[in-house]
């Protein structure tokens, strides 16, 4: 045939995209996955050399003395908070977000625009400077333990600061804006004809939540926390600052294989196995969630 | 009180706002529904029936008055808690949920055991003729089908009473008149109380057993179709229900009598005599008689197929339209501009106060 067949004009239309996919996206992971198997050189960067101590020195030790392996407990212990405070970040976020985005969604249109607005101020300031006020909030004689010791409820200040709560509350406050949008779209759409329909068929209040309203804004749900999960798992600046360096997270650990530690493929290797714990995460939450629809029926 | 009533009104009504601004969309509204009828609410929209349906079904409480259903006052009573159910306007059809677990929920929110749960859906199934699509989402069905899941949901739970609100109002008008049957086959065979809420006054004509009309948060008349057809009590039901020609007269001896003297055939009550009424007449009662007491022009003819319609003009200016079976040829016979006389057919003319 003459004339160019549809799918070589598509693939030809869509070659800007390919290219920026490839600089944005592939190109820079494929520099990451080769880093993380060579040596690392003395000072920083690496030696051009194969090597697979980078991934054996993520999950164990070997002694300076005597060469006797171990398990490399303070990582796992940083993968592992990392995960945990990701989590009850989504979490957190979720509970103060979801009675947030209806709160919202059930205002007058004319009221919503502003109330989303609002929600969206913190973004217009550093992150920096937003942790930086998180920081003078729950500092010993910050504002929160000021007003604690004010009311009476404490004696002494309590040591917030420096703490995994500080990093929590931190990271859910910056976080907090991601849950609310996604979930606010999906009770904007949401049918609320659909509760009285529930009552109506003898389903209780927290019935009429569980098995109508959960099930059908689970997709913005599913958006939130992902969005929350997922930066959380990585995040960088909150646990440096609320955190003090001692309570480390997986971000801050990776930074200080390419700083301090001078071991460029060990901060590679580190980078692929958070890359690793987001896709299993995302893997296991999608998974779970797109089984519920065959679940809560009684056919 | 009575002894078979489903649902009791008593003195009913819902004021939204306050102050100044408040909108008594019910008026003290009372009114009985007996067990296994065929209930409709009718009346224009903002006449306050949808308001009294939610009142029923419990997403409202009344301002004032009570609900009573079964016997037993229910105004405060949270709707999960009641024995009725409702067939929404748009359907509100579980989206996250197939067509048997939507005729479910109601069953399995009352905690009944899954193999009666089971049978039931497939009995409700079967009753609406949806068997082939149990496993559809909602969203896959057309609206005639989507009417039906939305019917059988209601009805699965056996209520005491099942509300309609307008549930026909989003169909086409032939899967309209198809359903209108359908309805009035289910309440035949389950026998629950339906109470059914339209604007549409032919379809409350053709399914009720009882019509309730209602104005600006006021029930005028509860009464048969036949009752509320022929025996409009007042102005406005006349007009709103079917089509009505309506003729001011002066009542003189017992006789109305038009302003320029003709008299109407209708017996007026003495107690009326000097008193201004207004009369009304169906379009199929008007006859041209050439030995009729009222003078009348032709206006215009309206051919419909089995019926034309004449429209005339009175003496004092009062249009009139007669409504007249076509004959074989398909005309009538009647120019524009013809004079004739006119006559009621014997007992066809209302009178009615207002």
């Amino acid at each position: 045939m003459a004339r160019s067949s549809p799918a070589r004009t598509g693939w030809l239309l869509s070659t800007p995209a390919l290219i920026l996919l490839f600089i944005g996206a592939l190109g820079p992971l494929a520099i990451v996955v080769v880093y993380a198997f060579l040596e690392p050189g003395e000072y920083s960067g690496v030696v051009w050399n194969f090597s697979t101590e980078a991934w054996f020195r993520v999950f164990f030790e070997r002694d300076i003395f005597d060469d006797t392996v171990s398990m490399a407990d303070a990582h796992l212990t940083i993968f592992w908070r990392s995960v945990k405070l990701s989590l009850l970040t989504t979490f957190i976020t979720f509970v103060i977000g979801f009675p947030t985005a209806w709160f919202i969604a059930t205002r007058p249109p004319t009221q919503r625009a502003i109330w989303l607005f609002l929600i969206t101020i913190p973004f217009w300031t550093n992150l920096l400077i937003r942790t930086f006020a998180i920081m003078e909030v729950v500092r010993n004689q910050g504002l929160l333990n000021s007003f604690l010791m004010w009311t009476g409820v404490i004696g002494r200040p309590l040591q917030i600061l420096y703490t995994d709560t500080a990093v929590l509350i931190g990271m859910a406050y910056v976080y907090l804006p991601l849950m609310v949008l996604p979930l606010f779209a999906a009770i904007d759409r949401f049918d609320f004809k659909l509760i009285e329909a529930g009552y109506d068929l003898y389903a209780s209040r927290t019935k009429v939540l569980r098995r109508v309203i959960l099930p059908i804004v689970r997709p913005g749900i599913v958006a939130g926390s992902i969005l929350v999960f997922v930066p959380s798992l990585g995040a960088y600046v909150t646990p440096r600052i609320l955190g003090g360096g001692k309570n480390m997270m997986i971000g801050n650990f990776i930074e200080l294989q390419f700083g301090q530690g001078r071991n460029w493929p060990l901060g590679a290797a580190l980078s692929l196995i958070l890359l690793l714990i987001v896709l299993v995460a995302l893997i296991a939450y999608v998974r779970v969630t797109s089984n519920d629809g065959g679940r809560d029926g009684q056919t | 009180m009575t002894e078979n009533a489903a649902v009791e009104v008593q003195k009913a009504s819902r004021v939204y706002g306050a102050g100044s601004s408040a909108v008594r969309a019910l008026d003290e509204v009372s009114l009985t529904i007996r067990r296994g009828e065929f209930f409709t609410l009718l009346g224009p929209s903002g006449c306050g029936k949808t308001t009294l349906l939610r009142l029923i079904a419990g997403f409202e409480t009344p301002t004032t008055g009570q609900i009573l259903i079964d016997g037993k006052d229910v105004s405060q009573t949270p709707p999960n808690q009641r024995r009725v159910n409702t067939v929404f306007q748009s359907y509100a059809l579980f989206p996250h949920l197939t067509v048997s677990q939507n005729i479910g929920f109601g069953l399995e929110m009352l905690g009944r055991p899954r193999a009666q749960i089971k049978d039931a859906v497939a009995r409700m199934l079967a009753l609406v003729k949806m068997e082939k699509m149990a496993d559809r989402r909602p969203q896959m069905l057309s609206g005639g089908q989507q009417q039906r899941v939305a019917l059988a949901r209601a009805l699965a739970p056996e209520p005491e009473v099942l509300l309609l609100d307008e549930p026909l109002s989003a169909l086409d008008l032939k899967l309209r008149k198809e359903m209108q049957l359908e309805l009035k086959r289910l309440q035949t065979e389950t026998g629950i109380t339906f109470v059914f809420v339209t604007h549409d006054q032919e379809e409350a004509l053709t399914m009720s057993d009882r019509i309730g009309v209602m104005s600006a948060g006021n029930l005028l008349q509860v009464g048969a179709p036949r009752e509320i057809y022929n025996r409009p009590v007042n102005r406005f039901v006349a007009d709103f229900i079917g089509e009505t020609n309506f003729l001011t007269a002066t009542i003189r001896n017992g006789i109305p009598r038009l302003s320029n003297g003709e008299a109407v055939q209708a017996k007026g009550p003495a107690r009326l005599d000097g008193k201004t009424v207004t009369l009304a007449v169906r379009p199929e009662q008007v006859r041209i008689d050439p030995e009729g007491p009222i003078h009348a022009t032709i206006a215009q003819t309206v051919y419909f197929g089995t019926d034309t319609h004449c429209h005339l003009r009175l003496a004092d200016g009062t249009e009139l339209v007669a409504r007249l079976q076509s004959p074989p040829s398909g005309d009538i016979g009647l120019k524009a501009g013809e004079k004739v006389r006119i006559g009621f057919v014997p007992g066809a003319v209302q009178m009615l106060e207002g």
